[in-house]
């Protein structure tokens, strides 16, 4: 892809990110000083309140942004699951809700350390005149304290709103879309255009939200009334213009397509939002999701479709150690997903995309170095790298036990980044997908698996419970099912994945070349 | 100037004020404590009444409880032991917020409200009141030209004014809702000697013009003697001495007491040879 396409594909997707992340970050900061903001007033009276607020707010502030969006997930699942046994009625534990919640908790210490600074920081001379004017307690606090401590309320806020809208660009792994999309989808296709234009774009929003509060907050210092209004039509002017353009969603129910957080799921998300567009339905997207947290998302319907691949589900849902042989492994996952869930397994696609041990192949030819087995002797002395998930996954365990392997030692990377790091000698063994174009692009020699301690894992097609029997649905997906072998894939992965192409190009690419393609 | 005026001093210390028969008492404390924490106590067993229409000056050293005495009257400080009367009433009994609002306070200093203007100020009472807004605008109007501001000064933050000017807002303000008793707690002990002089002799006049009954406390024994028709000494939260400035400076109760006039008396005397003696 070129760089000028990079970036008007980029603009063309500018409404939808930054209208939902305006939405968010506006939410957040709102719902954060709603909450800050009575608890801070009652903490600067009570010492009682104010150590455990400030201490909760501080450890909020610790924990990295990421990981505390991830966090939600889980939390708001158990949540859900309660109250769907309690009271009827589940909550979504993708998407909005999680991104706002984390986000909100996010933005309460500067608020809440700024309105007790602001608040105890008011003469206690004033305070004393109040009440000899005769104000009751809650008359103070408003006609005095509270117009007193203003602009450095009002700094806490915008501190709290940068801080917010540069976080909000994590909410993309929770199912949130934001600026963060471009981030980590360019991350993930080495889309550098795009990567820059998420950080640009999210760091002049974050930018010019710091400056019309700063108006607001010199506004309360100098009580003028001009900055308040300029300060508010801007605010408000942003907030209209940033959130109009946004497709309006409410209309029918959309597909939600989930995917997980590389090349081969972007294209495949794309094929499968074409198809159930052109019959007819309208969709969304939900990228860069992780192996487990995109399986339960399906179980609950907050997603309605995506690819998996069997061997993760044998090993991680299923937690099956043994390998009983691909057929077995589909038949019996298909009967327990549906038993389980009544999630519907439409089928494999028609190619495996398994984790496999990977060397280059100078390095294995020199080492001797073929199967696995082969492996464990050099292993003390190797470095290998993975994903983010692969070495606490159950096949990791099962593969070091099988063989005996223990390496020197183990590091993990984007997978864009780790079919580099093997080829640059960063390590020498990695674990990665035996779909992935760029196995053949850098010459890497796939290891052997002797003792089948790796499960297959064939791409299949799953369905939420929710349109498990939506036989329109479920029409539009079969022709897909045995229609894409190995090859095809690795080259729409590679074209993708080198950056040549977008995943929708890339499923483009898939679709023309299925045979028998209608 | 300020010569003539000392020589009020002997005129206005027993004018119709105090001698004048069995007036209503308008404030009365009675064997009233007040300790705070695990300190020595701030106030001890106190009793005093102040007359209805008397200008009150509690003097002492830093220490001695005077500004506690003035707090406990609108229940700014809540009394340890003993009972603080206002016409009569026990102030426990009544509303704090109600008694306040009946009660005007003036501070040293810094008491206005920095993001109000001038008009604002003044009428906060009125508002808290709920005065309908053209009562209260007109008493501004009215309370400014008591004070003599210039009606321009209305619009104006505090910061804009000189302490002088501050001040004269701060009686304003005191004064909004037409309150009977005024509670002055050094109010003019920042300012510059010759603006504390004007201005404390313009509020000696509206005291009388409104038939007020005012209790100030002040550490200037000279301030006291000229403005005061009564004078009570306290000391380490006891009562020393209680009478019109003449019964102190003529018959002191202690050697405390002697030691606080002596300033004003030495004064007055360096005064009178330079103005004597050293006249070209």
């Amino acid at each position: 892809m070129s760089g000028g396409t990079a970036w008007s594909s980029a603009f063309a997707l500018l409404p939808e990110y930054l209208g939902q992340h305006v939405l968010l970050s506006l939410s957040a900061i709102v719902l954060g000083t709603a909450i800050s903001l009575p608890l801070a007033i009652l903490a600067a009276r009570s010492r009682v309140l104010r150590t455990p607020a400030l201490a909760f707010a501080n450890i909020v502030q610790t924990i990295p942004g990421l990981a505390l969006l991830a966090l939600f997930y889980p939390l708001l699942l158990g949540l859900s699951a309660f109250t769907a046994s309690r009271f009827g009625f589940s909550l979504p534990a993708l998407g909005f809700l999680p991104a706002l919640l984390a986000l909100t908790l996010y933005s309460m210490l500067p608020v809440l350390t700024n309105t007790i600074a602001g608040l105890s920081g008011i003469d206690p001379a004033v305070k004393t005149a109040a009440l000899a004017a005769g104000m009751t307690r809650r008359q103070s606090l408003v006609l005095v304290e509270l117009p007193l401590a203003a602009p450095v309320i009002m700094a806490g806020i915008r501190i709290a709103a940068v801080w917010v809208i540069g976080t909000a660009t994590l909410s993309t792994p929770v199912g949130q879309t934001s600026l963060g999309n471009y981030i980590f989808t360019g991350l993930q296709t080495e889309n550098w255009v795009f990567v820059l234009f998420g950080c640009a774009a999210a760091a002049l929003l974050a930018l010019v939200v710091d400056r019309l509060l700063a108006l607001a907050e010199s506004g309360f210092a100098k009580r003028s009334r001009l900055r308040l209004a300029f300060a508010a039509l801007g605010v408000m002017l942003l907030i209209a213009a940033s959130v109009a353009p946004m497709e309006g969603g409410a209309a029918a129910p959309r597909i939600v397509i989930g995917a997980k957080n590389f090349e081969e799921q972007y294209i495949l998300s794309e094929l499968i939002a074409a198809r159930l567009e052109r019959a007819g339905f309208r969709t969304t997207r939900k990228d860069d999701l992780g192996s487990t947290i995109i399986f339960r998302a399906l179980a609950a319907g907050d997603i309605d479709v995506y690819v998996d691949y069997s061997g993760t589900i044998w090993a991680n849902e299923m937690r099956r150690p043994d390998s009983p042989g691909r057929a077995a492994v589909l038949r019996d996952m298909a009967a327990w997903l549906k038993a389980q869930f009544g999630i519907r397994d439409l089928g494999s696609l028609g190619f495996e995309n398994a984790y496999v041990l990977a060397m280059r192949s100078d390095r294995a030819r020199q080492l001797g170095i073929r199967s696995l087995a082969d492996l464990a002797a050099y292993a003390p002395q190797l470095k290998i790298g993975g994903d983010y998930e692969f070495f606490a996954r159950p096949e990791w365990a099962s593969v070091e036990k099988a063989y005996g392997l223990h390496f020197a030692q183990k590091r993990t990377f984007q997978p864009t980044f780790l079919y580099r790091a093997v080829r640059d000698g960063d390590v020498d063994v990695i674990a990665g997908f035996s779909s992935d174009g760029r196995i053949a692009q850098y010459d890497l020699a796939l290891l052997t698996d002797p003792k089948s301690a790796l499960p297959p894992y064939d791409a299949v097609l799953l369905v939420s419970p929710k349109h498990a029997n939506d036989t329109k649905l479920v029409g539009a997906l079969t022709p897909l099912i045995g229609r894409i072998d190995l090859t095809r894939m690795q080259r729409a992965n590679l074209a993708v994945d080198s950056g040549k192409q977008t995943p929708e190009a890339g499923a483009r690419l898939l679709e023309q070349q299925m045979p028998n393609s209608n | 100037m300020s010569e003539t005026d000392a020589d009020t001093v002997g005129r206005d210390g027993a004018p119709l004020g105090k001698r004048g028969g069995e007036r209503p008492i308008a404030i009365e404390f009675r064997d009233v404590a007040k300790t705070y924490g695990s300190g020595p106590p701030a106030l001890s067993r106190l009793s005093l009444s102040i007359a209805r229409g008397d200008l009150v000056v509690l003097i002492g050293p830093s220490g001695s409880g005077k500004s506690t005495a003035l707090g406990l009257i609108n229940r700014l400080i809540e009394p340890t032991a003993g009972t603080v009367s206002v016409d009569g009433a026990d102030v426990r009994r009544s509303d704090p917020v109600t008694l306040r609002r009946r009660i005007g306070f003036v501070f040293q200093g810094v008491g206005l409200f920095p993001h109000l203007t001038v008009a604002e100020n003044v009428g906060i009472t009125p508002r808290l009141l709920d005065w309908p807004a053209d009562r209260t605008a007109a008493r501004v109007r009215e309370l400014l030209e008591l004070v003599r501001l210039d009606p321009r000064f209305a619009s104006r933050y505090p910061r804009q004014l000189s302490g002088g000017e501050q001040q004269r807002v701060g009686i304003a303000r005191a004064l909004a809702a037409g309150p009977d008793i005024m509670l002055l707690d050094e109010p003019f002990a920042a300012l510059d000697p010759l603006v504390r002089d004007e201005l404390g002799a313009e509020y000696r006049a509206i005291h009388d013009r409104l038939r007020l009954t005012t209790v100030m406390v002040s550490h200037d024994m000279t301030e006291a003697l000229l403005l005061a028709d009564r004078i009570v000494v306290l000391r380490d939260g006891g009562l020393v001495q209680e009478g019109t400035p003449r019964q102190v400076v003529t018959a002191p109760a202690d050697n405390f007491v002697r030691s606080l006039i002596e300033a004003p008396r030495r004064r007055a005397e360096q005064l009178r040879r330079a103005l004597e003696g050293g006249a070209p």
